[in-house]
C-alpha cells in the first residue's frame, strides 16, 4: 500500500528542497541595503488609519462551523458508500437515520437565516 | 526502512510542531504551528495503513477545522497582547489538572501496550486485502450504529448552539423578500400627479 504513495513522497521532497532552495539563495547573492524607508508607506499613499488586527465580524466563525458540520457529513458518506454492498438495509437506513437528524439541523438553520449573509 | 525514517520524521516534526503551537506567543503562529502537526499526524496515519483517515484527517482538520480557529483568532481583539506572565493560581490549578490527566491517559496506554507486548508493526491497520475505508465502513454503520447516531446528534447540538449563540438579525439590512417583493401592486407603489404649472409637486 505505501507504495503507491511513493511518487506523493518524491513530490514533497522535490517540492520542500525548491522552496528552502529559493528561501536560502536571497540570504545568499542578494544585495541588502535596508532601509527604514523603504518599508514606510510610499509617498503617493497614506499612514494606516488603524491597525489591521481589527475584530472579524462572529458570522465568519458561523460560516466555519456550518461548514465544518457538513464537511463531516459528507466524510461519514464515504466509508458507507464504498461498504456499501457489505452493510445491507441495515447500514442503509442507519445512514439515512443520520442524515434526517441532520437535515433537520439544516431546515433549522435555512430558515433562521444563518446562511444568508445580508 | 523507508517507512523507518519517515515515521521518525513525521513523529519529530509533529512533536517540534506542537510545541510550536503551546509556546509560540502569537497566537495566529500557534495554528500555522497545529497546520503543520495536523499534516504529520495524517503522514503518520498512512504509514500504519489507515489512509482514509490520514486523508480525512488533512480534509477535515487542516480544511476546516484549522479555518476556523484561524476565524476564531480573528474575531478576538488581538490588539491587547500585553502579556505580564502572571496567571492566577485558579487557572494554574486548571492546567496542571488537565496536563497531568493527558500525561497519565498516555503513560497508561504506553503501559498497556508494553503488556500486551504489541510491537508497533503490529499496529499497521490493513493486513488484509480489504481496504481500509471499507473496513471502517463495514463496523460503523452496524455494530458502531449507536455511536453513529450520537455523532449525529452531537453535531446537531453543535450547529443549533452556533446559530443560537451567534445569529441574530440586523436591522436595516437589505434583505430579498420574494412574496412582499412581487406582491405589491401598481396602486400602492406608485402615484400619478399633473403638477400645475409653475408650482411643482409639493
Amino acid at each position: 500500500m505505501l507504495e503507491e504513495y511513493f511518487p506523493v513522497l518524491i513530490f514533497l521532497i522535490i517540492g520542500t528542497g525548491i522552496s528552502l532552495l529559493f528561501t536560502a539563495i536571497p540570504f545568499i547573492v542578494a544585495e541588502r541595503k535596508p532601509d527604514s524607508e523603504k518599508l514606510s508607506p510610499y509617498e503617493c499613499g497614506f499612514e494606516a488609519f488603524d491597525t489591521a488586527r481589527k475584530r472579524f465580524d462572529v458570522r465568519f466563525y458561523l460560516v466555519a462551523i456550518l461548514f465544518i458540520i457538513f464537511d463531516l457529513e459528507v466524510a461519514f458518506l464515504f466509508p458507507w458508500a464504498m461498504a456499501f454492498g457489505d452493510i445491507g438495509l441495515f447500514g442503509f437506513w442507519s445512514m439515512m437515520v443520520f442524515l434526517l437528524v441532520l437535515t433537520v439541523g439544516f431546515i433549522y438553520e435555512w430558515k433562521k437565516g444563518a446562511l444568508e449573509w445580508e | 526502512m523507508i517507512a523507518d525514517i519517515l515515521f521518525f520524521m513525521f513523529a519529530s516534526i509533529l512533536l517540534a510542531g506542537s510545541l510550536g503551537v503551546v509556546l509560540s506567543k502569537n497566537p495566529m503562529y500557534s495554528v500555522l504551528f497545529l497546520v503543520l502537526s495536523f499534516f504529520n499526524a495524517a503522514g503518520l496515519f498512512l504509514l500504519i495503513g489507515a489512509e482514509f483517515l490520514g486523508l480525512l484527517l488533512m480534509m477535515v482538520y487542516v480544511g476546516a477545522i484549522a479555518v476556523m480557529f484561524l476565524f476564531v483568532l480573528m474575531t478576538v481583539d488581538m490588539t491587547q497582547q500585553d502579556d505580564d506572565g502572571k496567571r492566577s493560581p485558579l487557572f494554574v490549578t486548571l492546567v496542571l489538572v488537565t496536563g497531568g490527566v493527558l500525561l497519565f491517559e498516555i503513560i497508561i496506554s504506553i503501559l498497556a501496550g508494553v503488556a500486551s507486548n504489541t510491537r508497533l508493526s503490529e499496529f499497521v491497520a490493513t493486513q488484509s486485502d480489504v481496504q481500509n475505508i471499507v473496513q471502517l465502513g463495514q463496523v460503523l454503520f452496524t455494530n458502531y450504529v449507536y455511536p453513529f447516531i450520537a455523532v449525529s446528534m452531537i453535531l446537531l447540538v453543535g450547529m443549533v448552539g452556533a446559530i443560537v449563540l451567534t445569529h441574530r438579525k440586523r436591522e436595516g439590512a437589505l434583505k430579498q423578500d420574494i412574496s412582499e417583493q412581487i406582491g405589491r401592486t401598481r396602486e400602492e407603489s406608485i402615484e400619478i400627479v399633473t403638477p400645475s404649472l409653475g408650482k411643482g409637486i409639493s
